[in-house]
């Protein structure tokens, strides 16, 4: 496997001047945007990972006269706050983005959907929105963007819950397809895309595809945000080039008693110490929408899991069998087996419900629950009997 | 068309149709639970899931549209294995004291743990772990959310059908649960208690009220006369309960099965359905009259039809403002139930207090309507007890009945006598039909000019009908309606309802006379009818409703033998004193939140 080591990088922060690039944009055609896109190799940093290019592709190609751009601000996902630094620091990038995947796919309507707690943002956000607008103006360019708040529901980040929110109903995941490429907002042809991901495409406009796919390895193209929290001396915000090993993560971001690294929230995997070294941080090892949770000896991992169980338990839509009283059995049955009230080999039975959950939920929560249960079981199974 | 494979063998099906149809096609049987033909795709239970070749989750067979070139497999060690926790789990967090439940023997969940989790269960028992509450405020039916797997048909039904929206989706995670609007008891909202959610709810979550054992207390009670009713739509549908396929009718072994019950007398709301239309015809020409002729600008028009207990909650809620077009006549339940016990007592010399007064409905609304205190005219209860077509197929098992062989036998006389114009009332449009078969003899004295007495146009399953009749040749009396177009229109189920009194509200409608039911296909797809009802079993109850019409020999309401003697003996004439007194009430504003 391809191994490019730890390098910081320096793109998505970058100062840049967004009216150069944005007129580069509508310069080019937007098969020519699309086409950069999926030269660079992109792939959506908000977790599931989908190539942005083809994304467009499939909303471009959809005949409508309405369609959207949404930016998907929700953060939810536990140990992840990177999107806020991007919304924070070059705000003017993620309009740039959404600019231009609009010119891409035909849309000339952008949604922000932000996390509810940002609120206290969002004075500065419409400010700098303001100038945003005036300045694509200013260039001719006709986009609109708005911006709308979350509601607090974890699963509201989920794309299709998303949109239901949007349109002022309850936050629960649509059956697919039909795709949002095809149906999303309003039943419109949408392109959601995470905050990094726009911010991503617009230095990719700015520099260049090729010069974009010299980081990261074949699977992971690029650098990305990471969200490092946990058992570090140094938590915070870092763009790191993609390919690199757990193990070198952890010689830089532990505290030298690393046990586990949570790669991916609690929608993640759980990375024992002994798979530091094999594990690759990218979409051909372990992929990430950005957290990263370190653990040292000191934590009772049983601990651990029951936070995540206990969070799904809870941010579960509840429409479906499987996630919703999943969930319920996977946290009362480890609390069943720490207390001696269930045999250990009940956890047998678990680790196939976690299967079950994995293939028969409706969305990506539901599906994504047994990653964390099956990693943490799976590798610290002692530390849930005992 | 659309080319697929279902466990290996080759099927084609039309672009759209899901992975779900084209295994039917097939004959390739897959559970299913919160998918109803009725209602949008929910796919929320998880419980049809299918392997896809090639996919990387399994994918829900109800909501996943067919694709070409698709390789389906619906009966994988994955599928099996995924099915089962799926239904263990719905179990987990399930009251299961079937022995108890109403839906015993008729609950989809229990077949599915017959089918897939018999034996020792896999997983912990979580019902105590949830504050599960039961509502039986509501007059018509009890919510036990103890029951309830959270498929949302409910949800669907009250929304998508009924434009209520009195029950819906609230909390989340393990928390998640159907309540009521702000969590009041179901008697303290917006609900028409219509009972199309209890129809389609699969287990025991939501069932009607029951009577049964109150009835079999009056009918064991020597010192009670127990007179019964059955309501037009009821025949069409017993069957079903009683291994008939959808769409037979049984009348004659229903009234002998009632008189083996041991009612006393066995009567039918047909006669209060044609008598309806005397009073409700009479109306509609008063009142064209008074707009027409006196040139009153404060009469209200267009009028609606009121025999609906449904449709009445409704307009009450939403539009209050046209109470005074509905028409003042009562429903055929309530006018037979005061008739019943004045009328009726009186000919047979029976003291009123005596007299239980029983009526058999395709409703659960019904059940209201007969609690509501406008409903005393008689100077008692004038329906005691009121049971649905599924009620009634309980008490023919209950007593052992071989329905199936029983001797076809005829109603009893004094309000037995019904038309084929009474009948059809069950149906959609019936109403209109019947009204018009009638008030078109008074006013020209011919028959409507339709073949064989058939109003086509106002028949049949669209949610909104329209008709436009021409009148002409009048009789003196009504000369000034010569040439005048009585322009009628008809709604079934409240979503059509509520489109039909929006153009009234706008003043965009050009009707005089409006029919609504709030039931899908109206009484016969009425909330109290055999579970399952869809729309091809409304569409073979609905054939059969007016096969029933064309096998009577009277046909048209004025000609009922019963009604012209109960209107020379007791009532003098339509809309007179007398009936107002008894057939006629004035309805509520009720509050819309
Ligand atoms: C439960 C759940 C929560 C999610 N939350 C977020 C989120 O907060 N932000 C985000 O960008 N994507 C989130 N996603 C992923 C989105 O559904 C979607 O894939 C993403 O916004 C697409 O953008 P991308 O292709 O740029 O990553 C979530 C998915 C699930 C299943
Ligand atoms: S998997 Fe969970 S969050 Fe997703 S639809 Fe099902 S219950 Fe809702
Ligand atoms: S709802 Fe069904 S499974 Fe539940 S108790 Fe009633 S019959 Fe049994
Ligand atoms: S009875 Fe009718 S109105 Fe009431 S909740 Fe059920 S479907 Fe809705
Ligand atoms: S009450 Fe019945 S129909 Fe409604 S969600 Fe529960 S089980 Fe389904
Ligand atoms: S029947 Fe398909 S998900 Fe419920």
């Amino acid at each position: 496997m391809e191994n490019k080591g730890l390098n910081k990088v320096d793109l998505i922060f970058e100062k840049i001047e967004p009216k150069e690039v944005l007129i580069k944009a509508f310069k080019m055609s937007s098969a020519e945007i699309i086409q950069n896109i999926l030269d660079s190799g992109l792939k959506g940093r908000g977790g599931a990972g989908f190539p942005t290019g083809l994304k467009w592709k499939y909303t471009a190609a959809e005949k409508s006269s309405e369609k959207y751009i949404v930016c998907n601000a929700d953060e939810g996902e536990p140990g992840t706050f990177k999107d806020r630094e991007i919304l924070e620091r070059v705000s003017d990038k993620v309009h740039g983005g959404m600019a231009i995947a609009g010119k891409a796919i035909g849309a000339k309507m952008g949604i922000v959907y932000l996390r509810g707690e940002y609120r206290y943002m969002l004075l500065k956000l419409m400010i700098e929105l303001d100038s945003f607008h005036k300045m694509i103006k200013e260039i001719g360019y006709d986009f609109n963007i708005e911006y709308r708040m979350g509601s607090g529901a974890y699963i509201c980040g989920e794309e299709s819950a998303l949109f239901e929110s949007i349109e002022g109903k309850r936050g629960e995941p649509r059956n697919k397809p039909p795709y949002p490429t095809v149906s999303g907002v309003f039943d419109k042809p949408t392109s959601i895309n995470n905050v990094e991901t726009l911010v991503t495409a617009m230095m990719i406009i700015q520099h260049g595809a090729k010069n974009f796919t010299q980081y990261g390895t074949k699977d992971s193209r690029g650098s990305k945000v990471f969200s490092v929290s946990g058992d570090t001396p140094t938590p915070g915000i870092f763009e790191l080039e993609l390919g690199m090993s757990v193990q070198q993560f952890v010689n830089v971001f532990g505290d030298g008693d690393t046990k586990a690294v949570q790669v991916g929230g609690a929608s993640g995997f759980c990375v024992p110490r002994k798979k530091f070294a094999e594990t690759i941080i990218g979409f051909e090892g372990v992929p990430t929408g950005g957290s990263m949770m370190l653990f040292n000896s000191s934590r009772s991992m049983y601990n651990v899991l029951h936070n995540y169980l206990d969070f799904f338990t809870e941010e579960s839509c509840g429409q479906c069998t499987p996630c919703r009283v999943g969930c319920q059995q996977l946290l009362k049955g480890v609390e069943k087996v720490k207390k001696g009230e269930a045999k250990p080999t009940y956890l047998n039975e678990l680790m196939k419900l976690a299967d079950s959950m994995k293939i028969a939920a409706k969305c990506g929560l539901g599906q994504s629950v047994g990653n964390a249960f099956k990693s943490i079981v799976g590798n610290f199974r002692e530390e849930i009997i005992y | 068309m659309i080319n697929l494979l279902i466990n290996d063998q080759k099927v084609s099906v039309q672009a759209g149709t899901t992975v779900l149809a084209a295994a039917k096609k097939l004959k390739i049987n897959i559970p299913t639970l919160c998918n109803h033909d009725d209602l949008c795709v929910a796919g929320n239970c998880r419980v049809c899931i299918v392997e896809q070749k090639g996919a990387r989750t399994l994918i829900a067979s109800c909501a996943t549209p067919a694709s070409e070139g698709m390789d389906i497999h619906t009966n994988t060690l994955k599928v099996r294995n995924a099915r089962k926790h799926i239904v263990e789990l719905l179990l987990s967090e399930h009251r299961a004291d079937c022995t108890k439940c109403y839906k015993n023997q008729n609950c989809e969940l229990q077949s599915l743990a017959n089918e897939f989790a018999f034996g020792d269960h896999i997983f912990l028992d979580l019902v105590e772990d949830h504050k599960y509450n039961i509502d039986r405020s509501s007059p018509s039916f009890i919510k036990d959310d103890s029951k309830c797997i959270r498929c949302q048909r409910c949800v669907r039904t009250c929304s998508e059908l009924q434009y209520i929206s009195a029950i819906a989706v609230s909390n989340k995670g393990a928390q998640m649960k159907i309540s009521s609007f702000n969590n009041r008891p179901m008697s303290h909202v917006v609900c028409t208690n219509c009972g199309q959610c209890v129809n389609r709810c699969p287990t025991g979550a939501l069932v009607e009220k029951t009577y049964i054992d109150q009835v079999w207390d009056a009918i064991y009670d020597p010192d009670k006369h127990v007179v019964v009713q059955t309501a037009p739509a009821v025949r069409v549908a017993l069957g079903e309960d009683l291994g008939y396929d959808p769409g037979e009718r049984v009348t004659g072994k229903m009234v002998n099965a009632l008189r083996q019950l041991g009612f006393s007398s066995v009567l039918d709301t047909d006669f209060t359905a044609d008598l309806t239309i005397m009073e409700e015809g009479t109306e509609l020409l008063v009142r064209l009259k008074k707009a027409l002729v006196d040139g009153d600008k404060k009469v209200s028009l267009p009028m609606f039809t009121s025999c609906s207990p449904g449709w009445i909650k409704f307009i009450e809620h939403k539009y209050p403002e046209f109470l005074p077009n509905l028409s003042t006549c009562k429903s055929p339940q309530q006018m037979f139930g005061v008739l019943a016990k004045t009328y009726y007592a009186k000919k047979r010399n029976i003291d009123p207090s005596k007299i239980v007064s029983v009526s058999i409905m395709p409703c659960t609304a019904k059940k209201f309507e007969a609690d509501r205190p406008e409903m005393r005219a008689s100077g008692f209860k004038d329906v005691d007890f009121v049971l649905t077509t599924r009620e009634l197929a309980v008490m023919i098992k209950q007593a052992g009945l071989d329905f199936r062989n029983l001797e076809e036998a005829k109603y009893d006389s004094i309000m037995g006598d019904s038309t084929g114009a009474g009948v059809i009332f069950g149906a959609t449009g019936g109403v209109m039909e019947a009204a018009l078969r009638t008030a078109y003899e008074i006013v020209t004295g011919r028959e409507v000019p339709f073949g064989n007495l058939n109003i086509t146009p106002v028949r049949g399953m669209d949610g909104v009908k329209e008709a436009t009749v021409k009148i002409e040749g009048c009789v003196d009396a009504w000369k000034f309606l010569e040439g005048a177009e009585l322009k009628v229109a008809i709604a079934h189920g409240l979503v059509n309802a509520n489109k039909i009194m929006k153009l009234v509200r706008e003043g965009k409608a050009p009707y005089h006379f409006i029919e609504i039911m709030a039931c899908p296909g109206g009484c016969i797809g009425g909330g109290g009818q055999p579970i399952p009802t869809n729309m091809q079993i409304r569409k073979n109850r609905m054939k059969a409703i007016y096969a029933e019409d064309e096998h009577m020999v009277l046909r048209k309401s004025h000609e009922n033998p019963e009604v012209i003697a109960i209107y020379k003996e007791f009532l003098e004439k339509p809309n007179s004193h007398k009936s107002h007194e008894l057939l006629h009430t004035h309805y509520i504003e009720r509050d819309n939140y």
